[in-house]
């Protein structure tokens, strides 16, 4: 993925630094060491109340689910960033949607992607692109990129400023060139939502996406010199 | 023949078509570009490697120019 040009979007933001893998990292550990910092009272808290008293153990057995559901939480705001095409809030299931235009937009999307992405995009909604930071899942809103190793994922809230009524298609077509464009410079304009294990994200994807997942972890863990 | 198409409401809409080797084919695409620019659109081509170049001109030697409105986070 090269960047010619430079994303003209980011241009404004010159208050954010650009994603580079070393900031990602960083960004990945200060993510997991809140989430435990939030988390872990919670589980001190629930250990304490059993110690203190096995009696509270319904007390302690709520703390307990306070602390593992925050990590949820976080995961599901991820994995909710990203809206695959077809599903619920997807532009595709609007009542005046246009059934040619969502045909064509899908059309141009399949035109711009590779022969073997065309099935992923068909079955699950996301658009698979392999970039130098990870490997990326572009949706009509959202994208989420897994990190090489392929465990761990970011997510990152992104789309169309004015989207109108642009067709799905059109949606995921816009976020993929830019992405082609400028990795970084995209990375800069799209606010970064959720760092985590992929496995906590891929539970709280709709089913039919969750192929997608696999599929983005399967190629970044393979080594480079396949993936060009 | 390449193509400036412009992604919209109908999914894509075919601005201009101009031969490379036509110089008079390129004044309307020209004009038709640089229009779609003043009014806010991002011109995008895409390389058969995979990459994609934000452009400023229109380059008449590529196959297809796409125009994209710009993106934002949130």
């Amino acid at each position: 993925m090269a960047s010619a040009g430079g994303l003209s979007e980011a241009a404004p933001l010159w208050w954010r630094k650009r994603p580079s893998d070393r900031t990602l990292r960083r960004d990945g550990r200060l993510w997991t060491a809140w989430t435990a910092a939030v988390s872990t009272p919670f589980f001190a808290a629930g250990a304490f109340l059993l110690w203190l008293e096995p009696l509270t153990f319904p007390v302690a057995l709520a703390s307990f689910a306070h602390g593992w559901v925050i990590p949820e939480l976080y995961a599901r705001r991820g994995a909710g960033s990203v809206v695959p095409i077809g599903s619920r809030a997807s532009a595709a299931r609007r009542t005046d949607r246009s059934e040619d235009a969502e045909r064509a937009a899908l059309g141009l999307l399949g035109d711009l992607v590779r022969h073997e992405q065309r099935d992923l995009v068909a079955r699950t909604g996301l658009v698979l692109e392999r970039g130098r930071l990870g490997t990326w899942l572009i949706g009509e809103r959202g994208a989420m990129m897994v990190r090489p190793g392929g465990r761990r994922v970011d997510c990152w809230c992104v789309r169309v400023a004015e989207p109108g009524s642009l067709p799905a298609g059109d949606r995921v077509a816009h976020l993929l060139l830019a992405l082609r464009e400028d990795e970084a410079g995209f990375a800069t304009v799209a606010n970064f939502a959720f760092s985590g294990a992929a496995w906590r994200v891929r539970r709280r994807m709709p089913k039919r996406s969750r192929p997608a997942l696999d599929a983005a972890r399967g190629d970044a863990r393979a080594p480079l010199s396949s993936n060009s | 023949m390449a193509r400036l198409i412009r992604l919209d409401r109908s999914g894509h809409t075919t601005l201009a078509e101009w031969a490379p080797d036509d110089a008079e084919s390129h004044e309307p695409a020209i004009e038709a570009f640089r229009r779609e620019l003043d009014a806010g659109m991002l011109a995008s081509v895409s390389h058969p490697d995979g990459t994609a170049e934000v452009v400023r001109e229109l380059p008449v030697d590529a196959e297809l120019v796409v125009l994209r409105r710009p993106i934002a986070g949130g």
